[in-house]
């Protein structure tokens, strides 16, 4: 089949571009969510989504996000393919008991009589000069909790993919976007309808000095440092680790055997942030290979700040350098 | 001043606590066969109840909340759904069960600590318990959307208690219901109690099913001990929702007759003669009073239904005491259609630690 290459496409039109196709092919996928259906989506993702395939299928909700989380699980377990938006992560806690204590608990309560294949998305991350509550990185909550995928883009072909998989997955995937590079970059993407494996990192860039393991918005920096870095005669594997849980623990751990060093850069709370997990798991499973302590290049413990200072919360491709430079001079 | 709206609730008894119609009985009165049916599954229902309870204060059955008191609500529930519509049930609903096919020792099962329990074969489209308060009022708007959005002529029966109702779940799923014209009723079974919590401190509205006027869906008060009020209510309610009229809420007044839970002790915070009193309306003998009086009921017939009922459920509690745990790798099989490489060494952990995953 040939594949129509979609040419400029932003990873937010990439999420919409999924979305159409498996609307397409999947009378089961539905959208649901707060203004994604005339509106289209505040940041456009369902934009078109209700003009070509009607309200029944694209709803405008009402506001509550504790009920279209929970609307989701019982339109699941009816076999419908629920993708429901939470317009910000900054809005997703007052939906955490639906997500946490039923979508992800669903199969395994029922012993597989009943699960839940549906996707809630959310914009998540700084660096967009939004008010307060829509700037925050809180994927760890997630990543904590047994039952649920949790899916991070970083690139529109990989946002394309990804969501296929997401959708088709027949478990809960919480697919968060971060909106800091809904446009930042266009790539042209093979509209193929191809998914993207889940639980699988992706190695953006081979090296041999140091692995460099990140996800999200942060993946452009990261790749950023690792150009820098050849200047220095330091090559830098960037991985990126894309579905953060479960994690492919294997990759990373192969890379480092490989470099005998990781940095790991997340823009969200160090503290008990998934760079804690990647850490423990190269401690545990790498130990002997490492030359150097694993560091930790992330946001700081602290509530985000409002966007006047949020450039001085988010790590800098000067930050990944210097924490580089740090574990090479070991 | 434009007068834009006043509501109405209607409230409906036929039968007095002693079984005596008041008035013209529904249609459902003229189906005995139903009625005797209905009985029958109270007194199962309650004979069950009092197993479990000395299944746990033997220790052979985990925490338990006590069904006594919520019989003809349950029962006239699992008679009004089709086989084809969806139960939504919180976690009192075992007459409602046992009518849906669900086994008795699938719910000692459930309480006795084994996931087994809610993976019903019988009724696999129902939603199994759900233990966190009003949540599942979501799952069911959201079953009633898919029955709406591939225009199916079922409907969904989803249960709360009067202190669910406080919760946004409820609220924001009754709005819901009201917005998208769903097809599911919604029982509030208001008991009096959220655990230690009256009625009176839950709502400042003089009724819970006027909650429903503001959501935009009618709202009716029964008598939850009146088998012939309640089932006349959820048949022409899930009538009304199945033909694509939109949903209700149904407030069924009941009284909750023991603990909230085998871990409670609810003489701390109620009188001895409230329970008295609640005794008094109870829906069991009330209905039994009423077979009695036409004709349809005798002595005999009780003493064999009670033995029948006791043999059932004994049967019951020899299978849940015989079934084997599941191997604990059971934990892992169930969290995902399939496991995840992350997982395979946990698994391998647990296999060998418990001598290839048996307890």
């Amino acid at each position: 089949m040939s594949a129509p290459d979609v040419r400029d496409v932003t990873l937010v039109e990439a999420v919409n571009l999924a979305l159409t196709w498996e609307m397409e092919h999947d009378e089961n996928v539905v959208v649901l969510g707060e203004d994604v259906a005339t509106n289209g989506g505040v940041f456009r993702a369902t934009v078109g989504l209700k003009d070509k395939f009607g309200f029944k299928r694209v709803m405008d909700t009402p506001l509550a996000e504790n009920l279209i989380a929970g609307t989701a699980i019982g339109m699941a377990t009816q076999g419908l393919k629920p993708v429901a938006e939470f317009q910000f992560m900054g809005f997703i806690y007052a939906a955490m008991e639906q997500i946490v204590s039923h979508a992800a608990r669903m199969r395994n309560r029922t012993r597989g009589r009943l699960h839940c294949p549906l996707v809630y998305r959310a914009p998540f991350g700084g660096g967009i000069h939004a008010p307060e509550h829509h700037s925050e990185s809180t994927e760890a909550l997630f990543a904590h909790i047994p039952g649920l995928r949790v899916v991070i883009p970083s690139s529109p072909s990989r946002a394309y993919g990804l969501l296929l998989a997401a959708i088709r997955n027949p478990d809960p995937v919480i697919f968060l976007e971060p909106k800091r590079i809904y446009r930042a970059v266009t790539q042209s993407v093979s509209n193929n309808g191809e998914a993207l494996p889940l639980d699988t990192c992706f190695t953006l860039r081979e090296g041999n000095d140091v692995t460099l393991i990140t996800w999200g918005a942060c993946v452009t920096e990261t790749l950023q440092a690792a150009d820098k870095l050849v200047e220095q005669g330091i090559t830098a594997e960037v991985i990126d680790v894309a579905t953060i849980s479960p994690l492919d623990r294997e990759t990373l751990l192969c890379s480092v055997a490989k470099t005998g060093r990781a940095v790991i850069v997340h823009e969200a709370c160090r503290n008990g942030g998934v760079g804690a997990e990647v850490a423990a798991s190269i401690a545990e499973g790498a130990f002997l290979d490492l030359q150097a302590p694993v560091v930790r290049v992330t946001g700081y413990d602290t509530i985000m700040p409002y966007y006047r200072n949020e450039q001085a919360y988010l790590p800098e491709v000067g930050d990944i350098v210097q924490a580089v430079e740090q574990v090479i001079a070991l | 001043m434009k007068h834009l709206h006043d509501f109405h609730v209607d409230s409906v008894c036929y039968l007095d606590d002693h079984g005596t119609p008041f008035d013209e009985l529904p249609p459902q009165a003229e189906d005995t066969e139903r009625t005797l049916a209905a009985y029958r599954n109270m007194v199962l229902a309650r004979t069950f109840d009092s197993k479990a309870i000395a299944l746990q204060r033997t220790g052979k059955c985990g925490t338990y909340p006590s069904v006594l008191g919520h019989e003809v609500i349950g029962t006239a529930i699992g008679q009004s759904l089709a086989k084809t519509d969806v139960f939504v049930p919180y976690y009192r609903d075992q007459a409602t069960h046992i009518l849906r096919g669900v086994s008795l020792n699938e719910m000692l099962l459930y309480w006795g600590g084994d996931e087994r329990g809610s993976a019903w074969q019988a009724c696999p489209e129902d939603l199994p318990i759900a233990v966190p308060i009003a949540t599942q009022c979501c799952h069911a708007v959201g079953v009633a959307s898919a029955i709406r959005i591939r225009g199916e002529a079922r409907a969904v029966v989803v249960c709360v208690g009067d202190g669910g109702t406080s919760k946004g779940d409820f609220l924001e799923s009754i709005n819901l219901a009201g917005a998208w014209h769903l097809p599911v009723v919604f029982v509030a079974i208001n008991n009096q109690w959220a655990i230690s919590t009256p009625r009176g401190i839950q709502t400042g509205a003089e009724t819970i099913a006027q909650k429903a006027i503001g959501a935009g869906l009618p709202g009716h008060i029964v008598d939850g001990n009146d088998y012939f009020a309640t089932i006349e209510a959820l048949d022409n309610a899930l009538e009304r929702a199945r033909s694509g009229k939109g949903g209700a809420v149904i407030e069924a007044v009941t009284y909750r007759l023991g603990d909230h839970t085998t871990a409670d002790d609810a003489t701390r915070y109620r009188s001895a003669e409230d329970l008295r009193e609640a005794w008094e309306k109870d829906g069991i003998k009330r209905l039994q009073n009423y077979l009695h009086m036409t004709g349809f009921w005798s002595p005999d017939r009780e003493q064999a239904l009670q033995a029948e009922c006791k043999q059932i459920v004994e049967k019951a509690v020899q299978e849940y005491l015989a079934t084997e745990a599941e191997p604990p790798t059971a934990m892992v099989d169930y969290l995902f259609d399939s496991l995840p490489t992350a997982l395979v060494q946990q698994r391998e952990r647990i296999a060998a630690k418990y001598r290839g995953g048996e307890s």
